[in-house]
């Protein structure tokens, strides 16, 4: 990483006499460099073609039918339902942080909620895309919202498939809201140091006139706030509708009560530790260093430790209730899943999610960049294999072993999936680069210098 | 900035606006907020890179009412949510879960949930940008250079014009008083009017009308009429490459989609070459026993009394006198009617049971065949059924066994 910064225009002295110049040169600079570092170009290279597989990989879905991918009876819902869930699941963080950890007043977020919101709503973004084309006609996704028709039909609105539809759309409508209403006073900031008139204009546009008044500063943090706290029990029902999709079904596997607060558990693990992943690189090249500071890379691993034991504890409880529940096709699917034909799943997902995580208890660990990037990795590849073991294996070996089969991906299933990857780091490339990626106006609230000692 | 002050200058005095101040830090600025506030001014604000905690005291901000706003938005969603599914579900096209009532309210909380956050998101966001009075597309203080920096590290207090409590001395004295890095005049924009760009109309007035155009085009379509098919959007399934049945096939001799099988070809168990237990025959006369097939027990019995009753008891009555509910109605109606037989008769108690089974399968005089209805095996059931029901009133006293004709004596 060290190579980078005699090419990275991002790494001199700040500009600015006092700390609120600096924070605002820290940030506008990433905008206002003629051109980003190499590192970006190679980033977004590689995001390309991933995202142009994607496009290809899904173009074919959609011309031959879901027959590409290797779904097979019984498992209905391989991959795509797999990527869904683990995108929305990386989708929790972002809202996590901004509402939550505002509302319990840990001002650390201030560094990391820009990015965290936008790696939530290019999470959503992502995981969409997958029950739309998996429903098989991607052109009649509108059958599910309630709009008035020839047929005289409506939506069945008990069903959790219908929930998802409004949980996952609520939460893309409100995150996207919250992430621009933060976003305001810093196009402002943008808008007034852009040199160009198509910048101007673009982030005037996108400031709406703000212009820091005291009196709209009064409603806009109300209105934070109350979005804050509206946004809170929204997280926590999304994963919890998503986990209903199972729950509420009667397979062995899938139909148990901890599945809403093991999801949930679940999403802020896997979503902290895509956080990680985001940022380690991130405060590297594009100079964040002072901003995102070793504390905060340290407080998000005490979080991912703390999260991982939750989800170590479901996996141990789900074995439990399986066995005190005295049903024998309970108590299957789950020795079924550890040792089983999906065996090497199951135990990739207990390495990841589980044992992985336990490094962070040394102090030495939780503040090397490297280990935290790796172990962030880790449990990104932990919490997909925690979907897949959940889905895969439940649908694979049900009641009937004359119904048992054995789902193989494609090469078509690898695809979409590489190439979801492609669209989220394109987009989150594209967000580092136009986008005030720290929101400026909030650290400068949390400085010394930013409070006013005469009250 | 600069030229459109040249403009403005150009153009003549303008207006004053208002008196602007600027601080470097927020505590010289909350200094000066506590001393215009009791100065009594009205029209005033203070402009700020970030918000400064404490500030709505030092200027006597009071609460907003957003929350209210924001709650009654929650509301609406709330009823929004409940409504929409009870009008879908349980009023207008009543959906059948699993025999659970139409309106199971529980199901429905997680959509009402969702409605009423949805609602509220946007109350909160919409309602805090027309409070503010936002989007502003222009104002006086856009024309002071220096402003730019209120959205990176400066500090700025107006006191416009408009106050009544406005005198360009003493509120000018009051602000140096609070010792502002610089202290200077704002005048009315007279530049940057509220009109919109001409380029902007003229792209929004080219958009508008592109934007027309294929509604126009689908109106025009509708309204035209064509030889041609029509466009087959989405194909889903509905053209396929094959051959239907009753379609021509100029692959074959006959032109024919479909192909007739072999001559003499029989479906599997079809054969059916079992005169006695088929057509009731035993070489060229009727059989006068059951087939191999048949077994003569109670059971079989049973079946053919359950069968009797179905098919032959409508016409023939359960007991097989031809009094029928069918019989009675048309007796009644009295058009006309051929009635059922009376299976007592002793020309049908002589009958061999082969020719029975014939009646049964092929029909007799007005009676229909049965055949295709009834399974042969449930045919000779019926067949020893009838011969039941017709013992039972041909029956004499050498039917009974020794003991029994002493028991009636």
């Amino acid at each position: 990483m060290a190579i980078a910064s005699d090419i990275n225009p991002y790494q001199g002295a700040l500009k600015g006499d006092n700390a609120f110049a600096q924070i605002t040169d820290n940030v506008s600079r990433i905008m206002e460099a003629p051109k980003p570092p190499r590192a970006w170009y190679i980033a977004m290279g590689f995001s390309l073609m991933l995202l142009a597989m994607f496009g290809a990989s899904l173009g074919f879905v959609v011309w031959e039918g879901i027959g590409a991918w290797g779904h097979i009876h019984p498992v209905a819902w391989g991959f795509p339902i797999v990527n869904f869930v683990f995108w929305v699941g990386i989708g929790h963080a972002g809202t996590l942080i901004s509402a939550i950890l505002f509302l319990l007043r840990q001002n650390w977020r201030t560094a990391i909620n820009r990015f965290a919101e936008a790696m939530t709503i290019f999470a959503v973004i992502c995981a969409a895309i997958f029950p739309g084309v998996h429903i098989g006609r991607p052109w009649l996704p509108y059958w599910m919202t309630p709009i008035p028709n020839q047929m005289g039909m409506w939506p069945q609105f008990r069903s959790p498939l219908e929930w998802d539809i409004f949980a996952v759309g609520t939460y893309a409508t409100v995150s996207i809201l919250f992430w621009y209403m933060g976003m305001i006073p810093d196009f402002a900031t943008f808008r007034d140091r852009s040199k160009t008139t198509v910048r101007r204009l673009v982030y005037g546009l996108l400031a709406m006139g703000w212009r820091g008044s005291s009196r709209q500063w009064h409603r806009y943090e109300r209105a934070y706030l109350l979005l804050a706290a509206l946004a809170t029990p929204l997280v926590l029902s999304v994963h919890s509708v998503v986990s209903f999709d199972f729950a509420t079904s009667q397979l062995p596997g899938w139909h148990t009560t901890i599945f809403p607060p093991y999801f949930v558990a679940g999403a802020i693990f896997g979503g902290f530790a895509m956080v990680v992943v985001l940022a380690v690189p991130s405060r590297q090249f594009f100079g964040l260093k002072r901003i995102i500071t070793m504390r905060h890379l340290e407080l998000m691993s005490k979080i991912i430790l703390a999260t991982g034991m939750l989800v170590g504890y479901a996996y141990g409880m789900e074995m439990f209730i399986a066995w005190y529940s005295g049903a024998i096709y309970e108590q299957f699917a789950f020795v079924n899943r550890a040792f089983g034909n999906y065996g090497w799943a199951y135990w990739t997902m207990i390495f990841c999610n589980v044992l992985a995580p336990q490094v962070f208890w040394s102090k030495k660990m939780r503040t090397n960049v490297w280990v935290i990037f790796f172990v962030g990795v880790l449990v990104n590849v932990g919490m997909w294999f925690e979907r897949f073991v959940i889905i895969c294996t439940s649908l694979a070996r049900d009641f009937l072993p004359a119904n048992w089969g054995y789902f193989v991906p494609s090469v078509v299933d690898y695809a979409t999936l590489a190439g979801s990857f492609g669209l989220f780091f394109t987009l989150f490339l594209l967000f580092c680069r136009y986008i005030p990626m720290v929101a400026m106006a909030e650290m400068k609230a949390f400085i010394p210098e930013g409070h006013a000692h005469d009250h | 900035m600069s030229d459109t002050q040249a403009i403005q200058a150009e153009a003549g005095p303008a207006p004053l606006h208002g008196l602007l101040a600027e601080y470097d830090n927020p505590t010289a600025l909350v200094r000066a907020a506590k001393k215009v506030r009791d100065a009594g001014y009205a029209h005033w604000d203070t402009f700020t890179p970030f918000p400064i905690h404490g500030i709505e005291r030092a200027m006597g901000i009071r609460m907003t009412r957003l929350p209210w706003l924001v709650f009654v938005a929650a509301l609406i969603g709330l009823a929004n949510g409940v409504l929409l599914q009870f009008l879908t579900n349980a009023w207008d096209y009543k959906w059948l879960v699993s025999g659970k009532p139409f309106w199971s309210w529980p199901a429905n909380v997680p959509i009402a949930f969702e409605m009423t956050i949805l609602y509220s998101a946007f109350a909160a966001l919409g309602g805090m940008l027309i409070f503010n009075n936002l989007p502003l597309p222009a104002h006086p203080l856009d024309l002071k250079e220096r402003f730019a920096r209120v959205t990176d590290d400066r500090f700025f207090l107006l006191i416009e014009a408009r106050d009544g409590k406005f005198d360009e001395v003493d509120t000018r004295r009051l602000l140096e008083s609070t010792e502002p890095l610089l202290l200077d005049e704002v005048l009315e924009d007279r530049v940057t009017s509220d009109k919109i760009p001409r380029a902007l109309i003229y792209t929004l007035i080219v958009a508008g009308a592109a934007s027309l155009v294929p509604f126009a085009a689908f109106t025009a379509a509708r309204a035209r009429h064509s030889e041609k098919p029509r466009i087959h959007a989405i194909w889903d399934m509905d053209f396929q490459p094959k051959f239907k049945a009753q379609r021509a096939n100029p692959l074959f001799d006959d032109n024919r989609a479909m192909r007739k099988p072999v001559a003499g070809t029989v479906a599997t168990g079809a054969l059916r070459d079992d005169d006695h237990m088929y057509r009731g025959r035993v070489g060229d006369a009727w059989a006068t026993t059951y087939p191999a097939g048949v077994q003569v027990t109670e059971e079989t019995l049973r079946v053919g009394r359950d069968k009797y009753n179905v098919f032959c008891a409508p016409c023939h009555g359960f007991a097989g006198e031809g009094d029928g509910m069918v019989h009675k109605r048309a007796e009644t109606l009295g058009q006309g009617w051929v009635p059922p037989s009376n299976l007592h008769q002793e020309y049908l108690r002589l009958q061999p049971v082969g020719e029975l089974f014939n009646s049964i399968t092929n029909g007799v005089r007005n009676m229909p065949a049965y055949g295709p209805q009834i399974e042969p095996d449930d045919r000779w059931a019926i067949v020893m059924y009838v011969r039941a029901l017709q013992r039972s009133r041909a029956s004499g006293l050498g039917d009974l066994s020794e003991a029994e004709r002493s028991g009636l004596k």
